[in-house]
């Protein structure tokens, strides 16, 4: 690693303004797990760290309203926290499917949406229930949603100075599922080569046909930032989600990923998993057997 | 180089430490408290050699910058050793047959003993998970898995 300067505050505007003063050459970091494989390669070489570690408030979960939760909230915090698993099994679910414990004690939510990886994989599940990014900096307080919060590989709206606050998520009603899945090579400890998250709200019209009055499908990795597949979305917006509908989505939301061939996979196998992905969890949230919640 | 004052509590006992701030966590205990039972393999969060606990949670200490670990209490694999005998986790690995070369056995012990403290009676598919970020590449895990079940179930409480 080349020499930095350590500095651990206690509050977000001390933070902010020291990572401000080193004008693109401080880094923020929290649990370090993408931080610090960066620094040691020298692919990164800041001149500052600005851990967050000691600054308070960073690591609640909590729900009034939208649920709230810290940027520094780590994956196992998710895992155990009753609030996520009686109400976003999701986030849950998705965590534990994430490295292995080890690297989950110290990976945090802030760090994973920061990194920019089109791989993510909380991006996916956090669009598809509509999440919003608390971000703040020097001259104060911005709200983005999460939809825009991505401009590219390793890269987010953020500016020097800039610290994700927190994650809003809006509190999902009876008739809310959600699930994400992704493709990879080994079951533990690996890197999504596919990546979907999606949601659904059911209208309830007769006790079989299930009606969907909204729908958001996100697909990670395949694309430079994770990706709304919006035309897919509009198939479904307002429809029966029958075998036919869903397999028309899923094939259109192959259509809108941008995949690239690399090594973890060729650009087709990727675009007919999106597909797969797509229209399989999408029965599966349709199912009106599914207990809703679930 | 600029160094960085940090307290760091391992195995139970305090130390103050004058650090570069490049280092991590697991060089601090390596090179500057010579405790070499925690091991480095990776250096890059893969293989789990290095896993301590960190305010009694398994990390990868490769991945930790020793500064940032200031005012925190270590527990490396040696802090397991109670009035000089091997923990159970330990005895139970070694009488399985469940070390070969030995360099990953540090880090599945403490990845285990994590697991046993949130879950006294663990099942099978719960100790691969608990371990899915440790790798071995010489006993193919079941002598390892088969011990550390064996813990939980013989354990009294
Ligand atoms: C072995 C291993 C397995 C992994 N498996 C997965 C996986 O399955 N899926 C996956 O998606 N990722 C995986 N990762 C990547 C990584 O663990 C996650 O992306 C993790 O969530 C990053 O969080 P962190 O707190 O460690 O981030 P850090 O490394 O601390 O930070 C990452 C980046 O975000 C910035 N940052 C962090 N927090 C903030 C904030 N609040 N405000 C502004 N900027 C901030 C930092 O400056 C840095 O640029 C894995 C990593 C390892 C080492
Ligand atoms: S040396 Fe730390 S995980 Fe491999
Ligand atoms: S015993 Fe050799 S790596 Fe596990």
């Amino acid at each position: 690693m080349k020499p930095f300067e350590f500095f651990s505050p206690i509050t977000l505007a001390e933070a902010s303004r020291i990572l401000a003063d080193h004008n693109g050459q401080g880094r923020a970091l929290a649990g370090g797990t993408d931080l610090l494989i960066r620094m040691k390669r020298k692919q990164w070489t800041p001149r500052a760290v600005v851990s967050l570690n000691r600054v308070a408030g960073l690591n609640e979960i909590a729900l009034n309203g939208d649920l709230k939760l810290g940027a520094r909230v780590t994956l196992n915090q998710l895992i155990r926290s009753q609030i996520i698993r009686a109400h976003f099994p999701v986030l849950a679910q998705t965590a534990r499917n994430m490295a292995g414990v080890q690297v989950r004690t110290l990976a945090t939510i802030g760090g994973n949406l920061c990194n920019a990886s089109p791989s993510a994989d909380m991006a996916p599940p956090l669009m598809a229930l509509n999440a919003r990014a608390v971000i703040i900096g020097v001259e104060g307080e911005r709200i983005v949603p999460l939809d825009e919060f991505f401009v590219g590989p390793g890269k987010s709206v953020l500016q020097p100075g800039e610290i994700l606050r927190e994650i809003l998520v809006p509190r999902p009603n009876d008739f809310t599922r959600a699930s994400y899945h992704k493709l990879e090579h080994r079951q533990a400890m690996d890197i999504a080569m596919v990546g979907v998250g999606v949601s659904v709200q059911i209208e309830h019209r007769t006790s079989n046909i299930e009606n969907c009055s909204d729908v958001r499908i996100v697909l990670g990795a395949v694309a430079p930032t994770p990706l709304r597949a919006k035309r897919a979305e509009e198939i479904l917006r307002g429809n029966i989600l029958n075998e036919e509908n869903i397999a028309h989505a899923a094939r259109v939301a192959a259509e809108e990923a941008k995949p690239i061939d690399d090594v973890r996979s060729s650009m087709w196998y990727r675009r007919e998993m999106v597909e797969v992905l797509t229209r399989r969890q999408l029965m599966e949230l349709g199912d009106s057997r599914l207990e809703i919640g679930d | 180089m600029q160094r960085h004052h940090i307290s760091l509590t391992v195995n139970g006992d305090s130390h103050e430490l004058n650090i570069d701030p490049r280092q991590t966590l697991l060089q601090v205990l390596r090179e500057d408290l010579e405790l070499h039972g925690t091991h480095l393999g990776c250096d890059s969060g893969d293989c789990g050699a290095c896993t301590v606990l960190l305010d009694n949670e398994p990390v990868p200490s490769c991945l930790v910058l020793a500064a940032d670990a200031d005012g925190r209490a270590v527990v490396t694999v040696e802090g397991l050793v109670q009035n000089g005998e091997p923990h159970a986790v330990q005895k139970a690995i070694v009488a399985h047959g469940g070390v070969q070369c030995g360099y990953c056995t540090p880090g599945i012990v403490v990845s285990s003993v994590a697991l046993l403290q949130e879950n006294p009676h663990p099942n099978e598919q719960q100790v691969r998970e608990a371990i899915a970020g440790n790798l071995c590449r010489c006993t193919g895990y079941q002598k390892i898995i088969a011990a550390v079940v064996e813990v939980g179930a013989e354990s009294g409480f």
